[in-house]
């Protein structure tokens, strides 16, 4: 069964809250990681592996230079998701 | 030109005595052992079962996201250093005048085991991308520089033991030289794991009083048999004079001068004849420039090791003369346990508020003073230090055969 866009929203703020210390209400999928949601370069590759390890999807490194907001994170794990 | 004073304006630790300096300064006077039996699963089938944990975790007082990016080490530098910079009044200070020289022994150490853990049993993918800079020895200074937006430097000198001693030598320097204003300075460290205590315990340097942890560290005692792993650390704030004054700040003490040598003797063993050790106090009164007489307090390496803690004493004695007749010793390893790279910077803290309170801390555990020991140990209870202007030094050793003597005034207004 395909991901949905709400699951695996809420499974990338469960990431978040976990790597950043941020409030889980404030994530959404207009927020941009960097500077909306204190996740630098190395937090980003925690966030990565753990969003691999969650819904079982290869993000390849080209493709989380990419990354700029939760949006386009969600989006990706979802089109190519299991 | 006459050369920068430099004053300590600012105090912060975290120790087996206590989570922050009043509580450790009252538990070091009250004679307290900061040694407890460690609780760890690992701890329970190694050949030391002991060691002096600090009072407080950091889990107590810091963010969990926040300690989960830095090693216990660089959380011992954080907690230690916010106290130290508000208890100098937060200083409003040129960032490109503020320094920060703080050492690690061994760095980050339970980070880099904990990651091997990760990488073996689960790929080098899991492996935390805070993982070199969560290890670097470097790390605790780097991380405190950026918190206080530090810009004229930051620096570690590591030099096992000594470390914490030497960061302060560095810090005074960077001060002199008219490089900083204010340098924040200290030592940490966070060791106490299966690895590094079977390393030390392997090295036959650790004692293994199983039965009776609070009774392990006994420097100067008969029957001591080895030193008592501790963690924690301890950060000063060192400041020019005329800069602690303009802004009127507290000062607790001057930092009048150090003196470095190194052994060429053994990579571990102390020189039995102390000869670094004797030219290391020599140096730093010559630094100091004060005469002997106002020498009135030492705060001993002393780390309980049958070996060393006589050569230090003969070697004192040697470099002093008839002056350490008037020289109370205090070996507040007996108490804290061994901080390695963290023990320079809390010792110079106790020597400090020593200088300040005119008030040798006690040395705890001596049951049968060795005979060896001719130098005059305050044992058990404090001791009121002479009224008037007073100095004392803080001697560290470490592995390598590093000798680092560092010597604090009162400072009189």
């Amino acid at each position: 069964m395909a991901l949905t866009v709400d699951e695996v929203l809420a499974g990338i703020k469960e990431i978040v809250v976990e790597v950043a210390g941020i409030d889980a209400n404030i994530i959404a999928m207009d927020k941009k990681f960097t500077d909306d949601l204190d996740v630098d370069s190395l937090s980003m590759v925690e966030v990565v592996v753990a969003a691999e390890e969650k819904f079982g999807v290869k993000i390849p490194d080209e493709e989380v230079t990419k990354m700029a907001t939760v949006g386009d994170a969600v989006n990706f794990i979802v089109a190519n998701g299991k | 030109m006459t050369r920068r004073r430099v004053v300590v304006t600012g105090l912060g630790a975290t120790t087996p005595l206590g989570g922050d300096v009043s509580s450790t300064w009252e538990a070091l006077l009250a004679g307290k052992s900061g040694v407890r039996k460690l609780e760890d699963e690992w701890a329970q089938e190694a050949s030391v079962t002991f060691a002096a944990r600090v009072a407080v975790e950091p889990s107590e007082v810091m963010e969990r996201v926040e300690m989960r990016r830095l090693d216990r080490s660089e959380q011992f530098a954080m907690i230690a250093s916010r106290e130290a910079w508000k208890d100098a009044g937060t200083p409003d200070v040129d960032k490109e005048r503020l320094g920060v020289v703080i050492a690690s022994g061994i760095g980050g150490v339970i980070t880099l085991l904990d990651q091997h853990d990760v990488l073996k049993e689960k790929g080098a993918r899991f492996v935390s991308p805070h993982t070199v800079p969560m290890l670097m020895p470097n790390g605790p200074a780097a991380n405190v520089g950026l918190e206080l937006q530090a810009k004229a430097g930051v620096h570690t000198p590591v030099s096992a033991c000594a470390s914490g001693a030497e960061a302060a030598g560095y810090a005074l320097e960077m001060i002199r030289n008219n490089r900083a204003d204010i340098v924040v300075t200290g030592g940490v460290e966070a060791a106490i794991h299966e690895l590094p205590m079977a390393g030390f315990a392997s090295m036959k340097a650790l004692s293994t009083r199983n039965d009776a942890p609070a009774k392990a560290s006994r420097p100067y005692d008969k029957d001591r048999d080895g030193f008592v792993l501790g963690e924690g650390g301890g950060v000063l704030v060192f400041e020019e004079l005329e800069h602690a004054k303009a802004r009127g700040a507290k000062i607790y003490a001057e930092v009048m001068g150090q003196g470095l040598t190194s052994d060429g003797f053994h990579i571990a063993a102390p020189d039995p004849e102390g000869h670094g050790v004797t030219r290391a106090v020599k140096l730093a009164l010559t630094d100091a420039g004060i005469p002997l007489s106002e020498i009135v307090h030492l705060n001993a390496h002393a780390t309980s090791t049958p070996a060393g803690d006589v050569a230090e004493a003969n070697a004192l004695a040697n470099a002093l003369g008839s002056d350490i007749s008037h020289v109370a010793v205090s070996a507040t390893k007996s108490m804290t346990g061994h901080l390695l790279g963290g023990a320079g910077a809390i010792e110079s803290i106790f020597c400090v508020l020593a200088m300040y309170h005119h008030k040798a801390p006690p040395t705890i555990n001596i049951e049968n003073l060795d005979e060896a020991v001719t130098v005059d140990v305050v044992r058990d209870i404090p001791r009121d230090l002479p009224k008037g202007s007073i100095a004392c030094l803080n001697d560290s050793f470490g592995f390598g055969g590093h000798n680092v003597v560092l010597v604090f005034r009162s400072f009189e207004k």
